[in-house]
């Protein structure tokens, strides 16, 4: 992974447009499956990684070659991507009328098997995702859902790496006593 | 299992049409859809600054492998064609002008943006010489490359290039499917193909009317209002004004390479 990105950053300062692709497809599942963790919706989240790449590729277009070789792409991708999750979780406080569901609902379609795995394990984890605080939920997220490093969250989120650090083992050790809960019931 | 990788177990994939979403949002490739037109069914691509190509490809995989070599980029199909497009485009394709309708015109050179500008603006049913294109956009040497440009010209039909002939009076060639498309098209927009070759063969070049003392291409819409009685042949631009007659503002007729 991080040789594959190494060798992305170097082909896009050489050509942005026949790179580009390979970025979108290679942090595509990442960036949606964080976005869908910290927001708990598929469409919002379809949304803000569609508007996280875009605005990367523009962003990427002003940049010198130089600047783009030294880039850390996850974290730098995820900076702007998490700004756009917040941003998303803002928007829902000042109009609070029942928007924020906080729930993953299983997807239509899905069969009775995968409907059941679903609401019992994943979205019962998605769930309590959902209930941790956004600091906690951001650096749990980006650590264990999407696979970033320290040094790439602490980029992200503009944390610094200590932070990063404690919030997700806090993060960690809330769900771990949340879904215990759930088990005690 | 542990929750570090019941986490992990949350990772998914990314919706199917998210990879393309983002790549036609910044124009890193291009959305098709095939659409009637007067040579039978067409494939129109686009992106978000307008329509990219028109082709008569013989099968999808042509024109998706065509496209690739000429523009660098992928194409892909598309269900439902967006709004901007889907308002104008078959109107522009039927009517041969772009109207309406964006077309991206940014991947070619300044001189080939000029030549299809100006060739975007001649009217239906009827033809202007390379040469008059050339003289139009400032480059009167430059008639071969406006040729070229038009050859090349991305979007036929709705940059209506079908309707740059050569003064001779035949028709030269059309990148669409061949010559043969070009004389179709000026058929069925009314063009009397062969008339216009027969006076172009004996040397006629510019009509006049006795009345107006104006002259105009043959093809131009006050051109064809002359009567007989009152008509008057040209082969050159500087005998029509040393006969005394002035260019018509309409279709500026000038000297023909």
């Amino acid at each position: 992974m991080t040789t594959m990105t190494a060798d992305l950053t170097s082909r896009l300062a050489e050509d942005l447009d026949g790179a580009f692709p390979d970025l979108v497809r290679e942090l595509s599942s990442g960036l949606y499956s964080g976005a869908l963790r910290m927001l708990g919706d598929h469409h919002e989240a379809e949304e803000v990684a569609q508007d996280a790449f875009v605005r990367a590729y523009r962003a990427l277009q002003g940049y010198p070659a130089q600047r783009i070789r030294e880039l850390r792409l996850r974290g730098w991708v995820w900076t702007i991507a998490a700004n756009l999750c917040r941003n998303r979780i803002r928007s829902r406080a000042r109009r609070p009328t029942g928007s924020f569901d906080g729930i993953d609902p299983p997807e239509r379609g899905d069969g009775p098997e995968a409907i059941a795995i679903s609401t019992e394990s994943v979205g019962q984890l998605a769930a309590q995702l959902l209930g941790l605080p956004w600091e906690m939920r951001t650096a749990v997220v980006l650590k264990h859902v999407v696979g970033l490093s320290y040094d790439e969250i602490s980029d992200a989120l503009d944390r610094p790496r200590g932070t990063v650090r404690s919030d997700v083992s806090r993060g960690l050790a809330r769900l771990r006593s949340a879904l215990h809960r759930e088990e005690e019931r | 299992m542990n929750l570090q990788s019941e986490l992990e177990s949350l990772r998914v994939d990314a919706p199917d049409g998210l990879i393309t979403a983002v790549l036609a949002e910044t124009g890193l490739v291009d959305r098709y859809a095939v659409r009637p037109s007067p040579l039978g069914d067409v494939f129109v691509s686009f992106n978000s600054r307008g329509v990219t190509a028109v082709d008569l490809a013989e099968s999808a995989e042509a024109f998706e492998r065509r496209f690739q070599t000429i523009y660098g980029r992928p194409v892909v199909p598309v269900d439902e064609i967006p709004p901007p497009v889907a308002r104008h485009v078959d109107t522009a394709i039927r009517e041969g002008r772009p109207g309406r309708l964006a077309v991206d015109l940014s991947g070619l050179t300044d001189f080939q943006q000029a030549v299809l500008r100006r060739t975007a603006m001649i009217p239906r049913g009827e033809v202007r010489p390379y040469g008059w294109i050339a003289k139009e956009i400032g480059k009167p040497g430059a008639v071969r490359a406006v040729g070229t440009a038009l050859a090349q010209n991305p979007v036929p039909m709705i940059i209506p290039c079908h309707r740059v002939v050569r003064s001779d009076g035949t028709l030269g060639k059309y990148s669409l499917g061949g010559a043969e498309n070009k004389r179709v098209l000026l058929e069925i927009e009314g063009l009397d193909v062969d008339g216009f070759a027969r006076l172009a063969v004996s040397g006629v070049r510019f009509v006049g009317s006795e009345t107006t003392r104006i002259f105009c291409h043959p093809t131009c819409r006050n051109a064809r209002r002359i009567t007989d009685a009152n008509r008057v042949e040209f082969g050159s631009e500087a005998a029509a004004q040393g006969a005394g007659y002035r260019a018509c503002r309409v279709c500026r007729p000038s000297v023909a390479a």
